[in-house]
């Protein structure tokens, strides 16, 4: 299996686009913490990037690349190799690979600038989205046999999380605008990793007041021990999840 | 040594294999023949777990290869059109799956590699390559591992005649030491010198299963094109 993975994180690595992921979050990162003053301020214009940026590409890249490397799998699974050894690398040479990047753009510019408990909370949370976008690209790619409708679906997977999740909790608050929906919130939270992760930073750079008596709920929630810990079970739900899903399907595939 | 027992498959509303039973072994040259579509290839990918068979189940050596992954060591496949990663060359794919299969006791058959003259060409992409040369690639690794079974889909496909007798050549001789042979062609005129038994296949149901010198008896024919066509009308 580790040399499947080898392999794997070589082939990635020879097709440069995510060389060129990890030179755009660096220049990112690096322009952030030169434009402002307070290296907070910056970290704070970092998590808006990354919270857009991080799932995108993890899920697109991931999608595009199991699709391709329909080849190399045809040719892997008539070999004397377990199945769900060579998916499971499949999703770790993917991980490893985008963490890699993400660790380079991202993690090295907060340890110049900005090395702080919220700067280490800032990589953590991008590396546990990295996780959980490769693991959902996984089960989309693996349902969809077309290769255009599959980068459809996780085009829209993405949005759902990034964009439409977000409107849809809005509206249904302002629905319930009566009622108190602060309990509920935490549950909407738990839905969607983005907003999790969201959460945990924003609580993290102690910037409660802008989001009024909602924050103060959550941070009474996640802020506890029990919280951190009920954010990151759900979390790591979101990466194992999926990626099981996907192993149960990839292994009874037809190739 | 490979016992299909009531294999079915089908792909949507399509039934593929309908309750095939077959048992092949060792020593035997088998020809798999039968019109495009009549589930020839599935079959084999069946046997190579490739495909998961809807109901029934496959042996290899009294093992149920559903749950026994490593009965792919003994087998070397050729398939039909070999998919390989555009961006590798070819001494990048046989490394790599050199490297995968390695394994003490297996020693390396290079005779294709030479023969085809793939030392030449080593650093070629991929994509690069023809038809032709593909199914030299696909050829080479097959033979590569020195397995017990071998299983080639339509082997001598798109090679030139040169090419083909080497391989042709290859096949009997790794016959002669015991292995078990699996062959899919259209060309029946190519199996001659190469089978002992015949399968046929027809709409996803086998027709039969015989050895050559009973059918060549029955049918009074001694070219393997004639047996088949005069079954064929018989029936």
């Amino acid at each position: 299996m580790k040399k499947i993975v080898k392999y794997v994180i070589l082939d990635i690595l020879k097709n440069k686009i995510i060389i060129a992921y990890a030179f755009f979050l660096l220049l990112i990162s690096f322009s952030v913490f030169s434009l402002e003053n307070n290296p907070t301020k910056g970290l704070l214009s970092l998590i808006t990037i990354v919270l857009i940026i991080v799932p995108l590409i993890s899920i697109i890249f991931s999608t595009i690349y199991v699709y391709n490397a329909s080849e190399f799998i045809e040719l892997m699974v008539s070999q004397p190799i377990r199945r769900s050894g060579l998916w499971l690398s499949i999703f770790a040479g993917l991980s490893i690979a985008l963490m890699l990047a993400f660790l380079i753009g991202v993690g090295i510019p907060i340890m110049l600038f900005h090395f702080s408990q919220e700067g280490l909370v800032l990589i953590i949370s991008g590396l546990a989205l990295t996780l959980v976008f490769v693991s959902i690209a996984l089960l989309a790619s693996v349902y969809v046999r077309d290769k255009a409708k599959g980068i459809g679906v996780a085009i829209l997977l993405w949005l759902y999380f990034a964009l439409i999740f977000d409107s849809l909790v809005l509206f249904l608050l302002f629905q319930f605008a009566d009622y108190p929906m602060e309990k509920a919130m935490i549950v909407f939270a738990s839905l969607n990793p983005v907003d999790l992760a969201r959460i945990m930073l924003l609580l993290k750079l102690d910037i409660s007041a802008m989001m009024g008596y909602t924050q103060a709920v959550f941070r009474q929630f996640f802020g506890s021990g029990f919280g951190m810990v009920y954010s990151s079970a759900i979390l790591l739900m979101w990466m194992v999840i999926p990626t099981l899903l996907s192993l149960r399907r990839f292994v009874k595939k037809d190739l | 040594m490979i016992i299909a027992n009531n294999v079915s498959k089908s792909f949507g509303r399509l039934i593929v294999l309908n309750n095939v039973s077959v048992t092949c072994n060792a020593g035997q040259a088998v020809a798999l023949i039968g019109p495009n579509g009549s589930g020839k290839t599935t079959l084999i990918k069946c046997l190579l777990g490739m495909v998961v068979p809807d109901s029934g189940f496959i042996t290899f050596d009294k093992h149920n290869i559903q749950h026994h992954w490593e009965y792919r060591k003994h087998i070397g496949y050729m398939p039909q059109i070999g998919r390989y990663p555009d961006n590798m060359t070819i001494a990048q794919v046989l490394d790599m799956i050199k490297d995968l299969r390695k394994s003490p006791d297996a020693e390396i058959d290079n005779e294709l590699i030479e023969l085809f003259n793939i030392k030449s060409i080593l650093n070629k992409r991929m994509r690069t390559l023809s038809g032709g040369t593909r199914q030299k690639v696909s050829a080479a690794i097959a033979f590569l591992f020195n397995p017990k079974v071998l299983i080639l889909d339509e082997p001598t496909a798109g090679l030139d005649p040169e090419s083909s007798e080497i391989l042709k050549h290859k096949i009997v001789e790794e016959r002669k030491k015991g292995k078990l042979v699996l062959i899919t062609s259209h060309i029946l005129s190519d199996l001659d010198e190469l089978v002992s038994e015949v399968i046929y296949m027809q709409e996803g149901e086998i027709r039969f299963h015989k050895n050559v010198d009973e059918l060549k008896k029955v049918t009074g024919e001694d070219r393997l094109s004639k047996v088949v066509a005069s079954i064929m009308k018989n029936k």
